[in-house]
């Protein structure tokens, strides 16, 4: 199974420019499928950025973020080469992590 | 004035329609307005060009018979009908309306 | 007496108003098809009414109308939400059946960069055959169950073709065969033909009102509208075949959506991809 972890970290100066991609159903618990049964709840709780050891982005989500959610932020003192770890952490305890090589 | 002659002819339009039912609806009334509403649906499947709100119409009534509310059964079958009417008219007159549309 | 006068005027508007609309007078000579006219009358239409466009960017549907939304796009498009099915589908059509056949077996060129080609006109059937239903006849020949035609896998398979496809212009053809004409005819009377209770045609929207907004959403122009296909809508928040687009186009106009792959929707693709000929394949796309 591939990745569900999608993420590109470009270097400019001192900025390091971080774009993300997860996927994830993040059903919120209010939709009904087709037989008219609710769809639990199943949504990322904690996204983490980790650079050189601390964490640089932490986002705690809730229901309301949409399906296969993206993600942009910036941040400074990472050089180009660098890894850049991405984890998450779901309501049911799923989890997945990755390494990208800031570019 | 012309208001007044207006309410005046709707009125005695309507009348007659209201003062019909005076007994509540049977079940054999729901069949007989089902049956018309259900074969103008038909009519209008085999046009391609049925509509979501007949089909829901004719659910509405449905279920209404199934709870024994016959007044309101009746009522969403002729809805359906009314409805299912309409779009065998829109699909009638769109087999030469249609070109009017057209990039030329 | 009052009753009966108002009754036969309403009748007499009605009845003058269906003679207004049957009796316009046809622009052209007889009823003679003439698809070549037909798409430069439709290209020609689109490119006057937004002649700040470029013709190529029409298949951008509403970002080429819209700067603010073609802002959001750009930056969107660096990380599209149609990637994962993008992944898949290449996944997919690259994995044998159990027959160990695959994909590849059933398309010209092994299924790559064939896109704009569909939908093609099959002169042995006597119909139009597009890409979503060639998949799944390659899946029922060699033994597969065939996919739902609205999303999921379809979509995936269809975003993977249309990727290895883009910038190749549509290239549509109408053979000299009677049959191959009359699908298009048919397919072009469906565009225009207004269905549903809110009375409207593909065109109500497509051709007319292309860059105005419908509640929240920019109308897509027509012209160049099923070059992106598959889309991701973030409506749906998922992937969209040419069927569901299609399906949910007639039950947003309260109409209910005929079978995906029906003859009416196959013509139909026939006429909409024809009348785009030469605009580039830019699928799989992304949309509000």
């Amino acid at each position: 199974m591939a990745s569900t972890i999608r993420v590109r970290a470009i270097n400019s100066g001192d900025i390091t420019e971080v774009q993300a991609l997860i996927q994830h159903p993040m059903d919120s618990g209010y939709v009904k499928d087709a037989q008219g049964q609710t769809i639990p709840a199943h949504f990322i709780q904690q996204l983490t950025f980790e650079y050189d050891g601390k964490a640089v982005f932490v986002a705690d989500w809730g229901p309301a973020v949409s399906k296969d959610p993206y993600v942009k932020f910036a941040f400074k003192g990472a050089k180009k080469g660098d890894d850049l770890k991405v984890s998450w952490v779901d309501n049911k305890g799923a989890s997945d992590a990755t390494t990208a090589k800031i570019q | 004035m012309s208001r007044t002659i207006g309410a005046i002819a709707l009125a005695a339009v309507l009348l007659p329609a209201t003062l019909i039912p005076a007994r509540a609806a049977s079940d054999a009334d729901f069949k007989t307005a089902y049956a018309a509403a259900d074969a103008a649906e038909k009519q209008a499947g085999a046009l391609r060009n049925q509509w979501t709100t007949t089909e829901a119409a004719l659910a509405a009534a449905r279920k209404a018979a199934e709870a024994g509310d016959f007044d309101q059964a009746v009522a969403q079958a002729r809805e359906a009908d009314a409805l299912a009417k309409a779009s065998i008219f829109q699909a009638t007159s769109e087999k030469e309306a249609w070109k009017a549309l057209e990039i030329k | 007496m009052r009753a009966c006068a108002l009754f036969s005027s309403v009748l007499t508007a009605l009845g003058f108003a269906v003679f207004v609309a049957t009796a316009l007078p046809p622009a052209r000579a007889a009823d003679a098809p003439d698809p070549a006219a037909d798409a430069k009358a439709f290209r020609d239409y689109f490119v006057k009414k937004f002649p700040k466009v470029k013709l190529d960017d029409f298949v951008n549907g509403p970002y080429s109308m819209n700067e603010d939304m073609r802002k959001q796009w750009e930056e969107k498009e660096q990380f599209p939400p149609y990637e994962f099915a993008l992944e898949a589908g290449k996944e997919m059509f690259a994995t044998p059946f159990k027959n160990g056949k695959s994909y590849a077996d059933c398309f010209a060129n092994g299924g790559i960069g064939v896109r704009q080609n569909y939908p093609m006109f099959d002169e042995k059937e006597g119909k139009v055959v597009t890409l979503e239903l060639a998949l799944n006849r390659c899946r029922e020949a060699n033994g597969e169950k065939p996919y739902s035609y609205v999303k999921d896998e379809m979509a995936s398979l269809t975003a993977y073709m249309a990727f290895t496809s883009r910038g190749k212009p549509f290239d549509i053809k109408i053979p000299a065969d009677p049959r191959a004409l009359e699908a298009y005819q048919e397919g072009k009377r469906y565009f225009y033909t207004r269905r549903g209770q809110l009375n409207f045609s593909c065109a109500t929207c497509h051709v007319q009102s292309p860059g105005e907004r419908i509640r929240a959403e920019t109308l897509a122009p027509a012209l160049g509208i099923l070059n992106a296909m598959p889309i991701y809508r973030s409506e749906w928040s998922g992937m969209g075949t040419i069927s569901r687009r299609f399906t949910t186009c007639n039950s947003q106009i309260r109409g209910v959506p005929l079978e995906p792959q029906s003859d009416e929707y196959r013509n139909l693709e026939y006429y909409l991809s024809y009348v785009s000929n030469g605009l580039p394949i830019s699928g799989p796309g992304a949309r509000p």
